[in-house]
C-alpha cells in the first residue's frame, strides 16, 4: 500500500530494482519533531519481502542514538523482524553507543574513530556485493557523529563523501538523519550546506505553524533533486503534506486532507 | 483546577506485571518500559507515568530563579523514600549540604487530614444515601497506605528530611567545581551505573543520578564544549543499558544557542523552568491564580523509548505552585476572562512587558 511519502520517494514503483540504488538520503528534524520514523519507514520498506524478493536487500545500520531493543521493538511493530534478519545475514548493525569516553579531548581519536567506521562499513559491502546484494547504509544520526569526532566536521564531511563514493562504486544507498536545528543559528553550517549539497533527496520534518496537534504531529517537506542530465539537473520534484505517527504505521496527507 | 490529560499510546503489550511491582518505586509501562517517579505526581501524570528507566532527563534552567532545584530536591527525596541510590553532582563545594535541604515525605497521618478535606468537599455534591460506600472505600485505603510502596509520594517542602534518615542511605556525593576534567565524573557514573546494568531477568533495584548546573561557570570545564558533550552522549550511552534515570539541569543562557540545542536534542525527556516576574500587570490579566503562581514549568519532549510515536500534551506549559506553601503542584494554565472594558485584545496581552524573554504562554 503505497502512501505519499512513498511516492515522493519514488518507492511507489513496480521495478524490481530498489528505487534509491546509488543516491543519498538527508533526513532532517527539529527538537519540537522527530524524524526518525521517516528513517524506520525507509528500513520497514527496504526489508520487506516486496522489495528483496528480486534482489538481496541488506541493510547496514550504523547506531550512535540508540540500542538495537529500541530498533528492533519499533520495526517489530511496523512488521518488520530485524533479529530474523540479522540472523539471515541480511541486517548488519554497527553499535556505536558503547564508545568509549576518551580520557583526553583528542581530535585525532575522534578522527581515527571514524577512519576504522569506514573500514568497517567497506569491508561489509565488498563482502554483501560478493553475494549481488542490495546495500542500504543507515546512519542514525550525524549530530553524534560530529560529537565522536571531537566536533571535527572535517573527519566527518570526509566519511561521508567516502559513503558517497560507496553510492557510485557499489550502488548502495545511503540514509542519514540530522537535527537541521543545531545549525541554524550559525553562519556558516559547513557541514549541513555540504551535506545538503551532497545529497539527492532532502526530507524535512517540520512542527507545524499553528503549534501541535494530536491529529497532526507535523509536516513534510521531501525534495527529489531528479536525475542530472547534459543540460543539468532536470525533473526536481518538491513535495509537501502532513503526517501523523502510530505505532503500526505512519498516516502522510495533505493538509486538510485528515479522515 | 484542571488536571492535565495525557494520550496513552493506541499500542498496548499485556506485560506480567508483577516483575516491576515486587521492587518498591518501579512501575511498568507501554512498550516494556519501566519508570521512576519524579516526585512530583502532577508531572508524573503530565509524563505519562514517570520517568523511564534508561533515560535521560534535561531541565534547562532560568538563570533568575532556582526552581530547577524543587524539581530536583523532589526527585532526590522520592529516590530517598523508595531507597534507591542516588549519585548527586554539583558545582558546590561542598555538595552534602545540599541533602539537608531535601523535603521529607508526608506521614500518613498528614494524608488522612488531607484527604477528609476533600472526601466532605466531595460529600456535598454526593447525594446522602450514596455517602456510606464512600466512607467504606476511604477506611480501606488509609490502612494500606505506607511511604514505601506508594508510587510517587507528596513532600512537605518546608520540612527538611531528617539526618537519621539520610544516614542509613546509600548516597555519593561529587562536586564538579573541582574536577579538572569531566573524566572523574564519568567514572563515578560509570562505576554507580555498574550496579543496575540491565539484565533478561527480573530487576533488582533502581538507580538515580542528580546533576545540577552542569556547564555552570565556575566548572573549569565550561568552556569545553565538545568535551561536555562527549560526555553527555558517553552518560546516555551508560543510562540505556542501565535500571537508572539521570537528571541533569543546565543554564542554556549561558551557553551558544547551537551547543544548547545539541544537549536538547540529546535529552529524551526534556523540561524547561521559568520564573514569573513578580508584579506583572499584563500577565496578572492574562491568568487566573497569578498572584500564587512562583514559575512555569514547560515540557519541550518527552522520552520515547522503544517506539516512534511521539507524545503530544495538550498543554506544553504549566504553572508551578505550592499547595498550601508546601507541596508543589502543577496546573494548566488557564486565561483569565477578558475585560471588556480595558479595550486590550488576547494577542497584545500576551506578551510579558516585565520579563525580558518576551515568550508567549503555550496555553
Amino acid at each position: 500500500m503505497d502512501n505519499l511519502l512513498d511516492r515522493a520517494l519514488g518507492l511507489d514503483g513496480r521495478s524490481d530494482r530498489w528505487p534509491l540504488r546509488g543516491k543519498l538520503v538527508l533526513v532532517e528534524d527539529c527538537v519540537e519533531t522527530g524524524g526518525a520514523f521517516v528513517i524506520h519507514h525507509i528500513i520497514k520498506r527496504f526489508l520487506s519481502p516486496q522489495s528483496s524478493a528480486f534482489s538481496n536487500n541488506s541493510l547496514i545500520l550504523v547506531a550512535f542514538s540508540q540500542p538495537l531493543s529500541h530498533y528492533d521493538r519499533v520495526l517489530r511493530k511496523l512488521g518488520c523482524n530485524l533479529v530474523a534478519q540479522r540472523d539471515n545475514n541480511r541486517f548488519l548493525f554497527f553499535d556505536m553507543l558503547n564508545l568509549r569516553f576518551p580520557d583526553r579531548e583528542d581530535a585525532k581519536i575522534g578522527s581515527s574513530v571514524l577512519v576504522s567506521l569506514f573500514e568497517k562499513i567497506y569491508n561489509a559491502v565488498c563482502a554483501l556485493s560478493a553475494e549481488n546484494s542490495c546495500i542500504t547504509i543507515v546512519i542514525d544520526d550525524i549530530a553524534l557523529m560530529e560529537v565522536v569526532a571531537n566536533g571535527s566536521s572535517d573527519s566527518v564531511l570526509d566519511f561521508l563523501h567516502y559513503c558517497r563514493t560507496l553510492t557510485s562504486e557499489f550502488d548502495c544507498s545511503v540514509v542519514a538523519l540530522n537535527h537541521g536545528d543545531i545549525y541554524s543559528s550559525m553562519e556558516k553550517p559547513m557541514l549541513m550546506l555540504n551535506l545538503e549539497y551532497l545529497s539527492n533527496i532532502l526530507v524535512r520534518a517540520e512542527p507545524l505553524a499553528t503549534g501541535s496537534v494530536v491529529d497532526v504531529h507535523g509536516q513534510l517537506m521531501v525534495f527529489d533533486k531528479g536525475e542530472r542530465d547534459r543540460q543539468g539537473t532536470s525533473g526536481s520534484k518538491i513535495h509537501n503534506f502532513h503526517f501523523r505517527v502510530k505505532e503500526n504505521s505512519v498516516d502522510f496527507f495533505y493538509p486538510g486532507g485528515r479522515g | 483546577m484542571a488536571t492535565p490529560k495525557t494520550r496513552a499510546s493506541s499500542f498496548s503489550r499485556n506485560i506480567p506485571s508483577t516483575a516491576a511491582s515486587q521492587v518498591p518505586g518501579v512501575k511498568s509501562g507501554p512498550n516494556g518500559t519501566l519508570f521512576l517517579s519524579s516526585g512530583i505526581s502532577d508531572l508524573d501524570k503530565i509524563l505519562g507515568g514517570g520517568f523511564p528507566l534508561g533515560s535521560l532527563v534535561v531541565v534547562m534552567e532560568d538563570p533568575e530563579a532556582p526552581h530547577h532545584m524543587l524539581l530536583l530536591r523532589n526527585f532526590m527525596s522520592q529516590g530517598l523514600v523508595h531507597n534507591q541510590p542516588l549519585l548527586y553532582a554539583s558545582p558546590a563545594k561542598d555538595p552534602r549540604g545540599f541533602l539537608g535541604t531535601l523535603p521529607s515525605p508526608v506521614s500518613s497521618k498528614d494524608d488522612k487530614s488531607l484527604d477528609r478535606d476533600s472526601e466532605q468537599e466531595k460529600g456535598l455534591r454526593i447525594a446522602w444515601q450514596y455517602k456510606k460506600y464512600f466512607g467504606e472505600n476511604q477506611q480501606n485505603s488509609n490502612s494500606q497506605r505506607d511511604n514505601k510502596f506508594e508510587y510517587c509520594n507528596e513532600f512537605d517542602l518546608r520540612k527538611p528530611v531528617q539526618r537519621q534518615f539520610l544516614s542509613g542511605q546509600r548516597i555519593e556525593c561529587i562536586s564538579t567545581q573541582d574536577s579538572p576534567d569531566l573524566a572523574a565524573l564519568h567514572d563515578r557514573c560509570a562505576s554507580f551505573l555498574k550496579q543496575f546494568l540491565k539484565t533478561d531477568g527480573n530487576i533488582s533495584g533502581a538507580g538515580r543520578i542528580a546533576i545540577q548546573s552542569f556547564c555552570a561557570p565556575q566548572c573549569t570545564y565550561f568552556e569545553q564544549e565538545w568535551r561536555v558533550l562527549s560526555f553527555i552522549r558517553s552518560l546516555r550511552s551508560m543510562i540505556r543499558s542501565s535500571n537508572a534515570v539521570v537528571i541533569l539541569s543546565f543554564p542554556p543562557s549561558l551557553l551558544s544557542l547551537s551547543f544548547s540545542k545539541r544537549l536538547q536534542h540529546m535529552a529524551d525527556t526534556l523540561l524547561s523552568v521559568r520564573a514569573i516576574p513578580d508584579e506583572d500587570k499584563d500577565l496578572a490579566k492574562l491568568l487566573t491564580g497569578y498572584q500564587d503562581m512562583i514559575g512555569l514549568l514547560s515540557v519541550h519532549k518527552v522520552a520515547r523509548i522503544n517506539t516512534q510515536v511521539p507524545v503530544i500534551l495538550e498543554a506544553a506549559t504549566f504553572s508551578m505552585k505550592l499547595q498550601k506553601r508546601k507541596f508543589l503542584v502543577l496546573e494548566c494554565l488557564n486565561q483569565a476572562p477578558v475585560d471588556g472594558s480595558s479595550g486590550t485584545s488576547y494577542a497584545t496581552s500576551g506578551s510579558c512587558s516585565g520579563s525580558s524573554k518576551g515568550r508567549s504562554l503555550d496555553f
